[in-house]
């Protein structure tokens, strides 16, 4: 208990941040402060993502979310007493949150990232929910599982809990590590729950725990690795450029689009520029694999048409030395998005264009066009070849088969 | 490590919510059109040759007879037809050039002075219809006695000569205006991007040294006075896309 | 029936540079903004990437980005004896349309007001006399002055990434920029575009001529930029496709580049887009606004109820809308009474090719606004007590790309088709240049904008008529400057020397410029002009104009940088004098 009191107290002496605080202080009616903390939370976890639908009204419920199971549908968290959770007590709201049990005893698919949300202290789930009590309840009755058989059967997930749910309890800080370390561990281990896209996935939908924080691709798109790779992972960025990144959805070398400009713009432009950068100082300090292959032969006939298709349609944009340009144009080289082992994104956003995020602080929001219908699946797949390996680059080539699956 | 299927596996219909959130904020904004829409393309489709769209064959014997005339083959260059350039003008009629779709068509038609701009009410089909048909009565009428496309290139050559002074006065045409639309469309079918059927293999751009459809020569303003070294491509020609053959 | 549609604080008419300045600075000040476009939303991925912009048939010939004749244009004479016909197709100006208007497909030229183009009249009567100023010639001062507008240019110029090098910074005159320029308070945002052959030879040969050449300001930006509204640029490619043609890669300026990221994000703006302005309504008394009357691509009409209405349509579009709506009186040539119309003006442009044998030009390298210009022949640089005329222009070396059906450089006595054309073509191609000038207009009481009594547009609404030709004061100001022209052509080593200064009359084919000015002057009093000098109208205090429609005259360059000044210097006037005092601005 001494132990957890002094990285408490450690912890919350980090600027800006809205500490894990013992139970005691949340006790009584909430105050104003307990509320903003919780808004703030809330954010960090990017709630949002799931319970607010488009258009819908805040935390009224009615998101799909793709599992590859089949769908559950986000429930409503307004303070509704009868469809959203008024009626629910503070330990059964915590419970759900911290361990997947629901109000009425069943359990909850991890759709809900308990799985990670376990780390997160009760007083801190508790400033969550009186911030959610604050809002205007709303009458939206939502079925959350719409999962086939068998997997709608709920009583599955104790097996599933017992084999891919380890209760770590709450978040332990290391004392051999920095404040802002610490900081940043318990928003991406916790609310962040950046492993649900992050880490790698077994059959059963469960964290590959050797490979964490390795990149996963989830609904058809790369979430990259977020370790300390050179190649494939965060190794040419700085601290400074992570949290810059996290804060305005670009920085010297991205453009964040796609589903990271949702939680750019729910989640990581809302917490501080120090939270930001404690989360970059956290995933900095994950190990990467050191070794890259070896990069394509520059002689490759693929090599040689990719190259003259990146001058012709790639080079007035991506420039020839594949740097991009800051705030606008995304670098090629050192992007994790560009050397992904199986590069999905990439492909995708060649066939298809993309639009990065725009944020208060960034609004440009450029735009990838589209080359489908231009660049035939050869092409694609040659210049992606040319692409992932220049300018410092390893990884493996692209065929046009791979494009064509994409389409 | 080979990349191996990985389209299919992991490709979940998207989740609707990420796309949303991204467009409720223009929703937000309130728009009525959407800023961006994946996967939009605006490329012209690429013309074939073969067939005509728009001309009689026997139109397009004539238009062909013209082009080769006004560009003929040497060693500059192949000739107008050879270019494309009576398959050019025989889609653009059979579109929205042809029609004068977007143009103020609007009576009073009045024929105005040379300054005021164009003011016939005909479009460019119909001149090119009427035109083609007078020119080649005349031909056949008058004392040459063939059709326009079975003269010899020096009497052909004498009849455009003429049509471009104005001196050439056929029943209910102009023919000098028309000279100078088929003119204007013979260049266009010599130049303009081959992806419209015209400058086939690029071969306008080769004779004048043009580079056509690139779009970075910032390793090139300084390099003052000489010679760029790169062949031209086009929206859709772009011959060094083809990998090398493999060395074995 | 039309639907009213709820309430806004301001209404703009047209989303083209003005237009969405204007949206950006009063909806960051906190009012509900509408802004109402004709045309589609442009943007860069979506509609002119690098993949298919490089267009010359669709863009330069077949005019993919602008106006449509059949949704609206002029008539056009050269004078009252004439009978003024429609423009069925655009040649010698062609209006812009949807989101950035023509700021989407310009040059990206981006001058200012030289200090004597503000104070025209006083300053040359002054110099010369007043009987220097012909009876007819109707321009007159600006009731601004270049330090007053000052800081506006400056705002546009660091929204857009202007890429320069100042002449004049603070009074010290600068090497290398524009010693006519007016005092700068700073430097361009930008550095100046690298410089393609030919432009370098023209300014070595001007230079040696004791002429003072300078980069021209340039919207086509040298480097990655990133503006005060936190949007970022890119840096220019040297494609030359540039005007005409939207540009790809980010790196020329225009509302959707630079405004529109920043703008969008305001909850409270919102664009209606495809949807036609037909009329500005006014009140009972005639002399307040209520909102706007529009109509949507299937027909359906809607009246937007608005405080503040701000027509930033294209130039004469402006005049037209005002016309159509009866704010101001409609100017009478014959009887010389009314303001409404007009003072319109244009550019009286020239050109000089040259042929410079054994060189490599390479003339597709270049850019829009990418060449070497100089105003030693401009405004009232030069001496003109004995010439005959008033007013010059700017000499330019900006050949602006090598394209092969809108940009060949032609030379008399080449055959005109077959194998000797096809030879002169291809032997011009690297060794032809083509030098210009962008003259002064002057306002002339012949010289205006009315509604046509014949021609209607798509909705029944009279179309604009344009009565215009060149004067005589025009011709000579073209024939000298051209010559002067022509004389650095010579020095630059060119075998052959073919100027072709303006002459009369002037015709709406081919192409010349889209610089129309005038028809909704600014002035001193409601006599002399249809705004005072923070653009509102004087009839109407709740409506402003902007655009180059309030210029009494056009000074002998680009009016693009006036017009983004401007938008700025009155967006400056509604938020510190207007909203917090609703009413007339400056005594009538």
């Amino acid at each position: 208990m001494r132990f957890v009191r002094a990285a408490a107290a450690a912890v919350a002496l980090i600027t800006g941040a809205m500490a894990a605080t013992p139970d005691a202080a949340v006790q009584g009616a909430a105050n104003g402060q307990t509320i903003a903390d919780g808004k703030y939370l809330a954010a960090a976890g990017d709630c949002v993502a799931c319970h607010t639908a488009s258009g819908g009204a805040p935390f009224a419920g009615g998101t799909v979310i793709q599992t590859p199971f089949g769908r559950l549908i986000g429930p409503n968290l307004t303070p509704d007493q009868a469809t959203g959770i008024g009626a629910w007590t503070d330990d059964q709201f915590v419970r759900a949150v911290k361990y997947g049990i629901g109000h009425n005893g069943a359990h909850l698919y991890p759709g809900l990232p308990y799985v990670y949300f376990n780390e997160v202290p009760r007083a801190d789930i508790l400033k969550i929910r009186a911030y959610l009590n604050t809002l205007p309840p709303v009458n939206n009755n939502i079925v959350s599982n719409q999962l086939p058989f068998p997997f709608d059967i709920r009583f599955l997930m104790a097996g599933w809990n017992l084999l891919f749910f380890p209760d770590h309890g709450d978040f332990q800080p290391d004392p051999s590590q920095s404040a802002d370390w610490n900081r940043g561990a318990y928003l991406v281990q916790g609310l962040g729950h950046c492993a649900a896209c992050h880490t790698p996935k077994n059959a059963f939908g469960g964290d590959r725990m050797s490979d964490e924080f390795e990149g996963y691709v989830v609904d058809g798109a790369n979430a990259p690795a977020l370790v300390d790779s050179a190649n494939d992972g965060l190794g040419a960025w700085s601290v400074d450029e992570i949290a810059t990144y996290l804060k305005t959805g670009h920085n010297a070398y991205a453009d964040a689009s796609g589903a990271m400009s949702s939680v750019i713009t729910h989640s990581t432009s809302n917490l501080t520029l120090a939270d930001d950068r404690a989360i970059a100082v956290y995933l900095k300090s994950l190990p990467g694999r050191q070794t890259a292959p070896q990069p394509i032969a520059a002689t490759d006939p693929a090599m040689v048409a990719g190259m003259h298709v990146y001058a012709d349609e790639c080079a007035a944009c991506h420039m020839t030395g594949g740097t991009g340009e800051p705030g606008l144009v995304p670098a090629l080289r050192a992007s994790p998005v560009v050397a992904a082992d199986k590069p999905v994104t990439l492909t995708h956003v060649v066939l298809n264009g993309a639009r990065s995020v725009a944020t208060e602080a960034a609004p440009t929001a450029s735009a990838m066009p589209a080359f489908r219908g231009i660049l035939d699946d050869e092409e694609i797949a040659d210049v992606l070849t040319y692409v992932r390996n220049s300018w410092g680059n390893a990884a493996p080539a692209v065929t046009a088969d791979q494009v064509s699956d994409l389409h | 490590m080979p990349g191996g299927n990985w389209g299919r596996r992991q490709l979940l219909i998207s989740s609707l919510s990420f796309l949303a959130i991204g467009a409720s904020h223009a929703a937000a904004a309130g728009f009525d059109s959407s800023q961006w829409s994946a996967g939009w393309n605006h490329m012209p489709p690429q013309v074939q040759p073969g067939g005509w769209t728009f001309f009689s064959p026997e139109e397009a014997a004539m238009i062909a007879a013209f082009a080769d005339r006004l560009i003929p083959a040497d060693d500059l260059s192949p000739s107008g037809s050879q270019a494309g350039v009576a398959v050019y003008i025989d889609r653009q009629l059979s579109g929205p050039f042809g029609q004068d779709t977007g143009l103020y068509m609007q009576p009073p038609f009045a024929d105005g002075l040379p300054g005021q701009g164009p003011q016939s009410p005909l479009t460019p089909a119909q001149r090119y219809r009427k035109t083609l048909a007078a020119i080649d009565q005349y031909c056949k009428n008058g004392n040459l006695g063939k059709g326009f496309a079975d003269l010899d290139g020096a009497a052909q050559d004498k009849i455009i000569t003429a049509m471009e002074a104005g001196t050439l006065a056929l029943p209910g045409v102009n023919s000098k205006a028309f000279f100078q639309m088929l003119w204007q469309n013979t260049k266009e079918g010599f130049f303009a991007d081959p992806i419209y059927g015209g400058n086939v293999n690029m071969v306008g751009w080769k004779m004048i040294g043009f580079p056509g459809a690139r779009y970075d020569y910032r390793d090139w303003i300084d390099r003052h006075n000489e010679p760029f070294p790169l062949p031209p491509i086009g929206l859709a020609d772009h011959p060094d896309w083809t990998p090398p053959p493999t060395q074995s | 029936m039309a639907t009213t549609l709820p309430h806004k604080d301001v209404a703009i008419i047209g989303l083209g540079w003005t237009g969405s300045i204007l949206a950006y600075e009063l909806a960051t000040a906190g009012l509900d903004v509408v802004a109402i476009e004709r045309g589609p939303w442009r943007d860069t991925a979506t509609d002119f990437p690098p993949s298919w912009a490089p267009d010359e048939l669709r863009y330069a010939v077949h005019l993919d980005l602008f106006q449509r004749p059949a949704q609206s244009t002029v008539t056009m004479r050269n004078n009252l004896k004439q009978t003024a016909l429609p423009v069925r197709k655009f040649g010698s100006f062609i209006p812009g349309n949807g989101l950035g208007g023509a700021g989407v497909h310009w040059n990206g030229m981006t001058y200012r007001n030289m200090e004597t183009d503000f104070n025209w009249r006083t300053h040359n009567e002054q110099r010369y006399g007043k009987q220097m100023i012909p009876e007819d010639m109707t321009s007159q001062d600006w009731p601004i002055s270049f330090q007053e507008l000052e800081p506006f240019f400056d705002q546009f110029e660091k929204l857009a990434g202007i890429s320069g090098k100042a002449g004049n910074l603070g009074g010290e005159i600068q090497p290398g920029g524009n010693p006519f320029e007016g005092p700068r308070s700073a430097e361009y945002p930008t550095p100046p575009d690298k410089q393609p052959y030919g432009a370098t030879l023209y300014a070595q040969a001007a230079e040696g001529m004791g002429l003072h050449p300078f980069p021209i300001p340039s919207a086509n930006i040298s480097q990655p930029y990133t503006n005060p509204l936190g949007v970022a640029m890119g840096q220019c490619t040297y494609c030359g496709f540039c005007d005409f043609f939207g540009c790809g890669n980010y790196s020329k300026a225009s509302a959707q580049t630079c405004v529109m990221p920043a703008l969008v994000l305001q909850k409270n703006f919102t664009a209606r887009m495809n949807a036609n302005v037909t009329k500005i309504n006014l009140d009972s008394t005639g002399k307040k606004a209520t909102g706007v009357t529009y109509v949507d691509d299937s027909g359906q009409e809607y009246i937007q109820p608005a405080d503040l209405v701000l027509v930033c349509a294209f130039s004469f579009n402006c005049v037209h809308l005002l016309l159509l709506s009866g704010i101001g009186k409609p100017y009478d040539p014959v009887a010389n009474t009314g303001v409404v119309g007009k003072n319109y003006a244009y550019q009286c442009t020239s050109s000089v090719n040259i042929k410079l044998p054994g060189k490599i030009l390479n003339p597709f390298i270049s850019g829009g606004a990418v060449g070497m210009a100089l105003f030693d022949y401009n405004g009232d640089n030069f001496d003109h007590s004995s010439l005959g005329f008033i007013g010059g222009g700017v000499l330019q070396a900006a050949h602006t790309g090598g394209k092969p059906l809108t940009q060949l450089v032609s030379f008399p006595g080449t055959p005109s088709w077959g194998s000797g054309w096809k030879q002169a073509t291809k032997e011009n191609y690297q060794i032809g240049y083509s030098l210009g000038t962008q003259g002064a207009v002057q306002s002339y009481r012949d010289a205006y904008l009315d509604l046509d009594p014949t021609y209607k547009d798509p909705y029944g609404s009279p179309l604009l008529r344009m009565t215009f030709d060149w004067h005589p004061n025009e011709l000579k100001m073209s024939q000298y400057i051209t010559g002067k022209l022509a004389e650095i052509g010579k020095a630059m080593g060119a075998s052959e020397v073919f100027a072709t200064p303006a002459k009369a009359p002037y015709t709406v084919i081919p192409y010349q410029t889209t610089h129309n000015t005038g028809g909704a002057i600014t002035g001193t009093d409601p006599t002399n002009s249809v705004v005072n000098k923070y653009m509102q109208t004087w009839d109407v205090p709740n409506v402003f104009v902007f655009g180059a429609s309030v210029f009494p005259q056009n000074g002998g360059f680009n009016p693009t940088g006036n017009v983004g000044a401007l938008a700025y210097w009155g967006a400056h006037a509604i938020k510190t004098q207007y909203l917090k005092n609703p009413g007339p601005l400056v005594p009538a």
